[in-house]
């Protein structure tokens, strides 16, 4: 059995290797987002390896929280947490965004990889849909929690500010929202792109609680999860400040390696840089 | 060996020629900029760009309002969300008021390889088609996507133009005609006809070549423009040939196939098969792998015209 209830220094080191396996997926695969993986993988390790309620085991378990990824470009880091934490073998990984595989380039319900709640890959759509979740599970009066993980460049897309007034208005306090901040889209700096700030005003103008942190630091993270849990009657933002790139000395803050995987040689140097060489 | 170039390129140098022919034509960007060759246009006039960020409604919407202002908006993302995420937006605004946007559908079909089935746009020429005053071109390749471009820019009312990622074979001449609405005769022949359009023509022509050497004269028709729909080029192939095969990079209900067989039933009922997407969505994986994965080869066409051949009794 995997531990899902790990210490900070358990899930900095099950972090580093998933980023060791998000680059040699990409390099496997010779296409892929970078960038928003690795900014994104700590939140995420942070939630499988001790926040979430789930089991690996049991994919569908009754009593789970949902996890939705918004922005299903990152999925290889959802991968690489999905089959760390026992959904599925490690060694499919390989198979990332190859004909047949499980493992599609944006998430794919159809394709029956444990884990994945819904397709994905049309930014602004997961907000809603945890949302719809996070009702359906009132109206049943289960205590699961819904989180979604959601790009700060996806904040410009109009119906992630439907989702959140919807959220906001039936008072969805079992949803949480992390919104990765890593400051870049594909065509630049979000805020030369279309600016989204103030977000943390915006998202409290629509009846959200708000809660910063840093998306690289484990503790804070948890602390984060933590207050978002016990929260009351509003539906949780985490703005988790965070680096596009990180771990990756050149890949970081660096737009160009949003939609780009590393060559073999380029993948060498991020190994080594990450330990794993 | 044919030279290979992706018809996305042939878009972003379209509109800068346009941006230079006409100081009205305007280009709004949705964060793919970059991979949809907008950003020819941005270099060239960086005071006629506007970034609207990862907004597909939006930028439909500031679209119809910068037209109504007397300006000639390009908007383009992949063809996925610029036909479908705004498609509301595309029907009721641009279509019904008849706005003058113009609007550049990029990864066009299966061929967008690794992305897979959420980034694969194999509806467009369904979704677009159906809407009432759109004009719909899929250019066969670069050279002429940049000439569809062109024309897209210069006719008044809305347009979408389809254009893919990857680099395909760039075969047709500069000195080429290219209206919308007049098909291309691109090979003549009298035993079956192809009626393709985008990187299907090619396709068609490798199928025909082959053909020729059992004796089979294959007629192929380049339909770039799928609305409005050339209809006498439909009725000469099943006059003269007597059988049609018509193929897409795209779904095989509501596109280009039906388009075409719409015109058939009507005018000239010949037997029919179909090269297209079978009613699934895509996968990832490589391209050219895709392609066949897909049936969309040349020597899928030529297995659809056999079928059609011996249907046709011939
Ligand atoms: C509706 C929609 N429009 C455009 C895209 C293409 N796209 C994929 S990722 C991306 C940029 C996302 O930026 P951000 O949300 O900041 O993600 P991150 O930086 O974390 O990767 C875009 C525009 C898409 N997937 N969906």
């Amino acid at each position: 059995m995997v531990n899902l209830n790990m210490s900070v220094s358990e899930l900095e080191e099950q972090a580093r290797q998933c980023r060791i396996d998000i680059i040699r997926m990409l390099a496997e695969a010779g296409s892929g987002h970078s960038g928003g993986s690795l900014s994104s993988v700590d939140i995420l390790v942070a939630l499988y390896f001790n926040f979430m309620k789930h089991d690996p085991e049991s994919p569908t378990w009754e009593e789970r929280d949902f996890f939705i990824l918004s922005k299903g470009h990152v999925c290889p880091a959802l991968y690489t947490a999905l089959a760390r934490a026992g959904y599925f073998p490690v060694e499919e990984l390989m198979t990332l965004r190859k004909l047949d595989s499980r493992l599609q380039g944006h998430p794919a319900k159809n394709k029956g990889l444990p884990g994945i709640e819904v397709s994905s890959g049309s930014l602004g759509q997961g907000l809603g849909i945890g949302a719809g979740v996070a009702l359906g599970l009132k109206i049943d009066g289960r205590p699961n929690r819904v989180w979604c993980l959601n790009g700060d460049g996806e904040m410009q897309e109009g119906s992630i500010w439907e989702s959140a007034m919807a959220a906001g208005h039936y008072r969805l306090d079992n949803l949480a929202t992390i919104v990765d901040m890593n400051g870049l889209q594909i065509d630049g700096e979000v805020c030369k792109v279309m600016n989204i700030e103030p977000l943390d005003e915006k998202f409290r103008a629509f009846n959200w609680n708000v809660v910063k942190c840093g998306g690289h630091d484990m503790a804070d993270l948890l602390r984060a999860y933590e207050e978002a849990s016990g929260c009351k009657d509003k539906p949780t933002a985490i703005l988790a400040k965070t680096v596009k790139g990180k771990g990756v000395s050149f890949m970081e803050n660096v737009a160009g390696w949003h939609g780009k995987a590393p060559n073999a040689d380029e993948a060498e140097i991020a190994l080594k840089e990450l330990g794993a060489l | 060996m044919v030279d290979m170039k992706p018809t996305k390129n042939g878009f972003g140098e379209g509109l800068v020629e346009l941006g230079r022919r006409n100081p009205r034509v305007v280009a709004l960007g949705c964060d793919i900029t970059g991979s949809v060759m907008v950003s020819l246009f941005k270099d060239a006039f960086p005071d006629r760009f506007f970034s609207i960020g990862i907004a597909e409604q939006n930028a439909a919407q500031i679209a119809a309002g910068l037209s109504l202002a007397g300006f000639v908006p390009f908007f383009s993302t992949y063809g996925v969300f610029a036909s479908g995420r705004c498609w509301d937006q595309i029907r009721t605004t641009i279509c019904y008021t008849e706005l003058n946007v113009k609007i550049g559908g990029a990864h066009g079909g299966i061929s967008v390889g690794p992305d897979g089935a959420t980034h694969q746009a194999l509806e467009e020429i369904g979704n677009m088609r159906a809407i009432p005053n759109m004009t719909v071109i899929v250019p066969a390749d670069a050279t002429e996507t940049r000439k569809a471009t062109i024309a897209a820019g210069e006719m008044l009312g809305p347009c979408y133009v389809r254009f893919g990622r990857e680099a395909v074979p760039s075969w047709t001449k500069e000195d080429d005609p290219f209206e919308i609405g007049n098909a291309n005769l691109v090979r003549d022949g009298n035993d079956v006809a192809v009626i393709a359009c985008g990187v299907m023509v090619y396709e068609a022509l490798c199928a025909a070549e082959e053909l020729e050497k059992e004796g089979i004269s294959v007629r192929v028709v380049n339909l770039h423009t799928v609305k409005p729909i050339d209809t006498g080029a439909i009725v000469s192939c099943a006059e003269k040939c007597g059988c049609i095969v018509a193929a897409e990079e795209h779904q095989i209900y509501g596109g280009f196939c039906g388009a075409v067989a719409e015109q058939v039933v009507q005018h000239c009922p010949v037997p029919m098969e179909f090269v297209a997407v079978d009613d699934r969505f895509g996968e990832s994986g490589d391209p050219e792998e895709l392609m066949s994965e897909f049936g969309l080869t040349s020597s899928d066409i030529v297995s659809a015209i056999r079928n059609v051949l011996k249907r046709s009794g011939k």
